[in-house]
């Protein structure tokens, strides 16, 4: 692997609620341009870790971390840090799809707009839809409410609403969840074709998603003796799910446990 | 209850008389006495209302049934002197119109600010604080209100405008009062209003770089907006019919005056919020604690006067809900 090819380093992270420990120790390197995925059971950490990324855990009053995650050599956790300006190049999918009670088009157009797009942008619209793989089921109804859609375009807008910001790294949290097996099929497809521009870290409660969309898996358990997620293996995905270094990863991915 | 648990309790031999008797529609004494009370305390406040319009608009209808009283020069005269039987009611409706507005430029950005930043900016911790604060100001009693107005309010007006503008009764510190008197009620119902909007929104908007202000105002606020123009309505329903304050600090006498002085002499009309000017409400609380007789026309005229004041406040509803229903975003 060459060195320096990581989009994001987390060294010796831990992450707390209150005096809560949710997630400790994790040292993690993502690659740049590939998927990333992290499985692992209920509350073993995952949406917390990937939330760290993006500094969105600043949101939650009481939750505060140690360590840092490094970005292009720059601790995104420095005091001098903004993280409205980390979130502008990390952006964010989230488990429910949630497009803002505004039009199809100001969905995609607003994130734009506040983050200062001075160019076209019905072309930027299109754009984004189209790479969303959404324009031709939309390309007509651009002024209906992105609630009218059904649930997986709704996510495939969400999707598009965070490329017309043109992050760099996109963080999927459970993208596919609340979706059914064919919308869930076209968001994996999505993701394939969105890795040639960025890089995509997900959260997945689905070993086979894991298995079938994603390069790197990060396999995360709860630690029974303090509650505390850690990291218990991490490795291209084809070796992880084929011969799992860890016994614990085995049973989790055989589904003896989880 | 004994005899309902065997009966519920199924038997493998039971016929289909059996089965047909179990499923049978139960009388249920007690669901049935709570719906009906239900329907009851429903049942009242619409009653209440009713009457409420009944005996305004039966009095009112004496009134307007007098020879003395025309409904041309109800709502285009610009005298209301029952004395001299002249009855045009704009002096009162404008005056309400002005401690109105001036009361909403005070308690609509106030009341709007403070719940964006109770419900966006606060921490838990002041919140604490800040809510318990503002409901204490929602108690107090309206007459104290009303002599804040003219021990506080006036002379400060006074001082900044010079005492030879500002008169000692005037709707412009009326007015003011009214509107810290209702940024409670804007501020507690936006709050709500606010508060309701799904986390799941801010959490879109602050992942797509937005910063706290953007989220607030442009995915919150008007995510939150049917709400938020509810409790503008209820707050300007409650100061058009707010009546102590105005009642101690606006005047007590109809601001009279000419049509021709609203482009001559400003000053004279009910429009300049530095002289005293008496409401609707006002003129009613006031009529109505004097010794005039039963059955009078000045009696009468105040429950028309009371009419106007409901239909005003009607409309304002009316009005808003159509606003509301065009402008709205939905979630959810």
């Amino acid at each position: 692997m060459m060195q320096g090819n990581y989009a994001l380093q987390a060294k010796d992270l831990n992450i707390y609620y209150g005096s809560f420990r949710a997630v400790k120790d994790i040292e993690l390197n993502i690659h740049t341009n590939k998927i990333t995925s992290f499985i692992g059971p209920s509350g073993c950490g995952k949406s917390t870790l990937l939330r760290a990324f993006n500094r969105m855990n600043d949101l939650i009053e009481i939750s505060h971390m140690k360590g840092s995650i490094e970005y292009k050599g720059k601790n995104l956790y420095d005091s001098d840090v903004d993280p409205v300006e980390v979130r502008r190049r990390i952006g964010m999918v989230f488990q429910k799809p949630n497009p803002f009670p505004k039009s199809i088009y100001d969905n995609i157009a607003w994130g734009a707009k506040i983050n200062g797009f001075r160019g076209n942008m019905d072309e930027l619209v299109e754009e984004s839809l189209r790479s969303a793989a959404l324009w031709d089921e939309v390309k007509d109804k651009l002024d209906q409410s992105g609630l009218s859609l059904s649930g997986g375009q709704q996510q495939r807008l969400c999707i598009a609403r965070t490329i017309a910001v043109k992050p760099e790294i996109i963080l999927m949290d459970e993208p596919c969840s609340a979706l059914d097996p064919i919308a869930t099929l076209k968001i994996e497809e999505l993701m394939r074709q969105l890795q040639e521009e960025y890089t995509i870290v997900i959260v997945t409660h689905n070993m086979q998603q894991a298995a079938r969309a994603s390069d790197y898996t990060a396999f995360l358990n709860m630690d029974s003796s303090d509650r505390a997620g850690y990291m218990v293996e991490f490795n291209e995905t084809n070796e992880m799910f084929t011969s799992p270094q860890n016994q614990e990863t085995e049973d989790y991915i055989t589904g003896r446990f989880g | 209850m004994a005899s309902e648990t065997m009966a519920n309790t199924i038997v493998k031999t039971e016929t289909k008389e059996d089965v047909a008797r179990s499923l049978a529609k139960k009388m249920r004494p007690r669901e049935s006495l709570i719906q009906g009370f239900l329907f009851i305390c429903g049942a009242i406040s619409i009653l209440t209302t009713v009457g409420i319009v009944y005996e305004l608009s039966k009095e009112a209808l004496l009134f307007f049934r007098d020879d003395r009283v025309t409904l041309v020069e109800f709502f285009t005269g610009s005298q209301w002197q029952p004395a001299i039987e002249q009855f045009g009611i704009a002096p009162l409706v404008l005056s309400t119109l002005v401690t109105s507005t001036i009361a909403m430029f005070v308690a609509l950005p106030l009341g709007l600010a403070s719940a964006i930043y109770l419900s966006e900016y606060a921490s838990s911790r002041v919140r604490s604080i800040l809510k318990p604060v503002l409901e204490i100001l929602a108690g107090v009693p309206t007459v104290v209100y009303g002599y804040f107005a003219l021990t506080f309010m006036t002379p400060l007006l006074r001082n900044i405008f010079g005492s030879d503008v500002v008169q000692i009764f005037n709707t412009a510190s009326a007015g003011i009062v009214v509107g810290i008197l209702i940024v409670p009620l804007v501020s507690s119902m936006s709050e709500d209003a606010l508060h309701a909007v799904p986390d799941s929104l801010r959490q879109a908007s602050y992942g797509l770089g937005a910063t706290k202000l953007e989220t607030a105002v442009r995915v919150v606020l008007p995510a939150a907006l049917s709400g938020i123009t509810a409790a503008f309505v209820v707050a300007i329903s409650r100061a058009i019919g707010e009546t102590m304050v105005v009642a101690i600090a606006a005047g007590a006498g109809p601001r009279n005056f000419e049509w021709s002085d609203v482009t001559q002499n400003y000053s004279g009309t009910p429009f300049n919020p530095f002289t005293s000017a008496e409401t609707m409400t006002g003129h009613i609380v006031r009529i109505s604690g004097g010794d005039i007789s039963y059955n009078s026309i000045d009696y009468n005229s105040i429950f028309a006067i009371g009419l106007m004041l409901f239909f005003i406040t009607l409309l304002l509803n009316v009005f808003s809900r159509r606003i509301v229903e065009r402008f709205r975003e939905v979630y959810d």
